[in-house]
């Protein structure tokens, strides 16, 4: 199995969060930050960092996952949420080494990247934009390792500015 | 109501009483939501007793508002306002970001904030999660360290609000430096690092409030529109004509340092002693090699005309802001008489980080270096310092002593109008000829000497928003100029998302996202010169430590009289049977009589029989 994933370059991220609005159109019918599968995190202003599924090897989220709301889809390689099945016991989220999954805001399952079957709405609207920062892959391409936010923060705050300022916004 | 979240946040920081408000269809039909909204509330809370409120007192309200197209249309504002500090009046101040957006995700349209509470505090807002939160671990402290502890703290408090939710997404969040804290007249209300709301002096409203900062988030959808479909295809429509702004999205206004001197002879020079330079340090291309991002926006934006700019070594090591803009290019920089791209980062973040309106404060220390030049301040007067064009490391100091009203600061720390007239009645001098302002508020970075930029001969002398260059009155179409800027700030839309839209354009989304049919005429004929008639005779009553005259305040500073002293248009200057032709025909279309008054009928045609009660009663209207 192949497949595809987002490859994602946090520099070129400029914040706009058209990515979001985009998720969840496509999602929810509706602009709802919350409820998109990615989430832009600002931990330091000027430094966005586009939150998504990783697809990781193995799939750690879907093999902690109790109650099999969780699988892999075979032609795209995305994780599929069976909201029905999904008890909203969070250990997907523990499971993640990005913490990527979160609680939909308003019904007590998880959302997950789903790549939209396999035509992505985020990387078609950073495209539109001409900003790229989020690019369609094949998934054997897959190169940056999960992290959490605050990592992904840290380390890109590193390289924008540098690793002592990076540390200092952050506090850590 | 679509478009509308439908309810509004009464917060009392002295009684700690939190309420929710709403409106009636009818009022915000006609007031919108931003700017109109809080030119009513505040008239019908305040207008009584307009000139007896001082703008610090715990009686004045500070407004937070969003509109029913936050949100949706690309590029995203919120509106700060209550009665000015600095014009006595009321400005509608919009600053960028996701607040806006959070706040109606909360659940919430906008925040009326009025008392003071007992020790320094902020507001945090999850959702239906109203608290007032203790913030004296961060009073006194700048921008960077005030936005770490907020996201740390709030991260914190949103995962106990939200237990096994996932990773927490920052909240949003407004806050003020040591200069808002100290009560200047010059404070900006901050965000993102580098956002500011600065005219109209709301950072110094919140400090004397003790509020340090609001903070919100919300998980809900942004309110249901009344046409979705019309709504995205519109939205589509606008981004991709944004998308092909070229100017904008590569350079944001970052070449206008260059550009409004050399090209057009209209910006601040050493304190606007000239209008032209031919500095090419001062270049986009300058500028451009210190950006670490050249395309930053905030929330749905499609062009990203920020850009954040970074000094990685030397003795500016550490300095973040955005890109700088045009504004803090001129009055962090040629203002001051530094060409330099360095110095200028580094001014702009200090004054980021201080919490300094970058235009406010920077006319005033370009105002002080100029009486240092004519020697009408010695270093003696001025804590030892010698502010000479140019010394970046001088200016920054002054900067301190501004925001923490030290020394000469504390002076200063009033504005360049009330400074020139504190200073003067000290030294026997009239020091008004030397402050480049409008009604308390200092011009935006664009003179009308030369003609050339896009500011008339009467834009700041008959604005409701005096100095503030977003808001220009013109002798167009009903004054067109500040109506089109009510309409953008009530909205709330961002001008550099909507620069090539027609206004039938904007109503066009406002339909779509309200139901409700707006026209050109009913904007321009009504609408927005009722907002303008209450901003008006609020900046009339002024008060209660300075009253604007009719008629005679309203003019250009006397520097705008004097000729242009170099450049391509050396020699032009207003002049001043053509500035009050010009005038008298600006009050007529805004139905004023010869002195700049609302004409009784005027306010009577727009149903304002109360502003015109309480200006009989104030002896303006006689």
């Amino acid at each position: 199995m192949d497949g595809i994933w987002i490859e994602r370059s946090y520099e070129a991220c400029s914040g706009c969060r058209r990515c979001e609005v985009a998720c969840s159109l496509h999602h929810e019918g509706r602009i709802w930050p919350e409820a998109s599968r990615v989430r832009v995190f600002m931990l330091i202003p000027g430094v966005e960092i586009p939150h998504l599924c990783f697809q990781c090897e193995g799939y750690p989220c879907a093999g902690a996952c109790p109650s099999g709301a969780l699988s892999v889809d075979g032609e795209t390689g995305a994780v599929k949420v069976e909201a029905s099945r999904c008890t909203g016991c969070g250990l997907c989220i523990d499971a993640c080494p990005g913490r990527v999954p979160h609680m939909h805001p308003l019904r007590g399952h998880i959302v997950i990247c789903d790549l939209c079957d396999g035509d992505p709405e985020c990387v078609k609207a950073c495209r539109l934009g001409n900003w790229n920062a989020l690019k369609l892959k094949p998934r054997s391409g897959r190169a940056s390792p999960p992290k959490t936010p605050e990592a992904l923060t840290l380390e890109v705050a590193g390289r924008l500015l540098d690793e002592e300022t990076a540390r200092e916004a952050l506090g850590v | 109501m679509r478009g509308y979240a439908g309810r509004f946040l009464d917060i009392d920081l002295s009684s700690e009483a939190i309420k929710e408000a709403s409106f009636p269809e009818g009022l915000l039909r006609d007031y919108i939501g931003g700017r109109g909204l809080a030119a009513r509330i505040l008239w019908d809370r305040l207008g009584g007793e307009w000139e007896s409120v001082d703008p610090f007192s715990p009686e004045n309200l500070l407004l937070v508002l969003t509109g029913p197209l936050t949100g949706f249309i690309p590029g995203t504002k919120v509106c700060i306002s209550g009665k000015s500090p600095q014009s006595n009046g009321m400005v509608g101040s919009t600053i960028a970001g996701e607040f806006g957006v959070d706040l109606k995700c909360a659940g919430y349209d906008g925040l009326i904030i009025s008392g003071r509470a007992e020790h320094p505090s902020y507001i945090f807002i999850c959702d239906g999660h109203v608290e007032i939160k203790d913030a004296r671990a961060i009073w006194g402290k700048r921008g960077k360290e005030t936005v770490r502890y907020l996201v740390r703290r709030s991260v914190e408090d949103i995962r106990g609000l939200r237990p096994g939710y996932g990773e927490a997404k920052e909240p949003s969040m407004l806050y003020i430096g040591p200069a808002g804290e100290n009560r200047t007249r010059v404070a900006a209300v901050v965000s993102k690092y580098a956002h500011g709301a600065g005219y109209g002096g709301y950072g110094g409203v919140m400090g004397s409030k003790n509020l340090k900062a609001i903070v919100v988030k919300g998980f809900g959808p942004l309110p249901e529109v009344h046409d979705f479909e019309e709504t995205l295809r519109l939205y589509g429509e606008f981004s991709k004509r944004s998308f092909e702004f070229e100017e904008f999205r590569r350079w944001g206004t970052g070449r206008g340092g260059y550009h409004f001197g050399f090209d057009t002879s209209s910006e601040p020079i050493r304190n606007w002693q000239e209008e032209w330079h031919d500095m090419r340090s001062f270049r986009g291309e300058e500028f451009d090699r210190h950006w670490v991002k050249k395309y930053w926006g905030d929330f749905g934006c499609p062009v990203t005309c920020l850009k954040l700019a970074y000094i990685r070594s030397g003795r500016f090591k550490g300095a973040i802001c955005d890109n700088p803009d045009y504004e803090f290019e001129a009055y962090m920089g040629a203002n001051l008489g530094i060409f330099n791209p360095e110095e200028n980062i580094y001014l702009s973040h200090l004054a980021n980080e201080l919490g300094l309106c970058g235009i406010q404060g920077g006319a005033v220390l370009g105002f002080a270096a100029e009486l240092y030049q004519r020697g009408i301040l010695g270093s003696e007067g001025l804590g030892g310092l010698r502010p000479e064009w140019g010394d970046a490391s001088a200016f920054a100091e002054l900067a301190e002593m501004v925001a923490t009203r030290r020394g000469i600061g504390d002076v200063l720390a009033e504005g360049v109008y009330r400074a020139a007239l504190k200073l003067g009645q000290s030294k026997g001098l009239d020091l008004l000829r030397y402050a480049v302002q409008e009604k308390g508020i200092a011009i935006g970075a664009h003179g009308v000497r030369s003609g050339e930029d896009f500011a008339d001969n009467i834009s700041y002398a008959c604005s409701v928003q005096a100095g503030d260059h977003t808001s220009l009155a013109s002798i167009r179409e009903h004054g067109s100029g500040e109506a089109t800027s009510i309409l953008y700030d009530s909205a709330t839309c961002c001008t550099f998302t909507t620069f090539d839209l027609e206004m039938e354009e904007i109503l066009e989304f406002y339909r779509a996202v309200t139901g409700w049919r707006l026209t050109r005429e009913e904007w321009y004929g009504e609408k927005a010169l009722r907002v303008l008639q209450i901003q008006r005779a609020m900046l009339l009553l002024g008060g209660p430590d300075h009253r604007w005259r009719p008629g005679r305040d309203d003019d250009n500073p006397p520097r705008f009289y004097e000729p242009l002293p170099s450049g391509p248009y050396k020699g032009r200057t207003v002049e001043r049977d053509l500035f009050e032709r010009d005038r008298r025909k600006y009050y007529q279309l805004v139905g004023w009589d010869e002195d700049g008054v609302p004409r009784p009928e005027t306010l009577r045609r727009l149903g304002l029989e109360s502003v015109e009660k309480k200006l009989r009663k104030a002896g303006i209207i006689s």
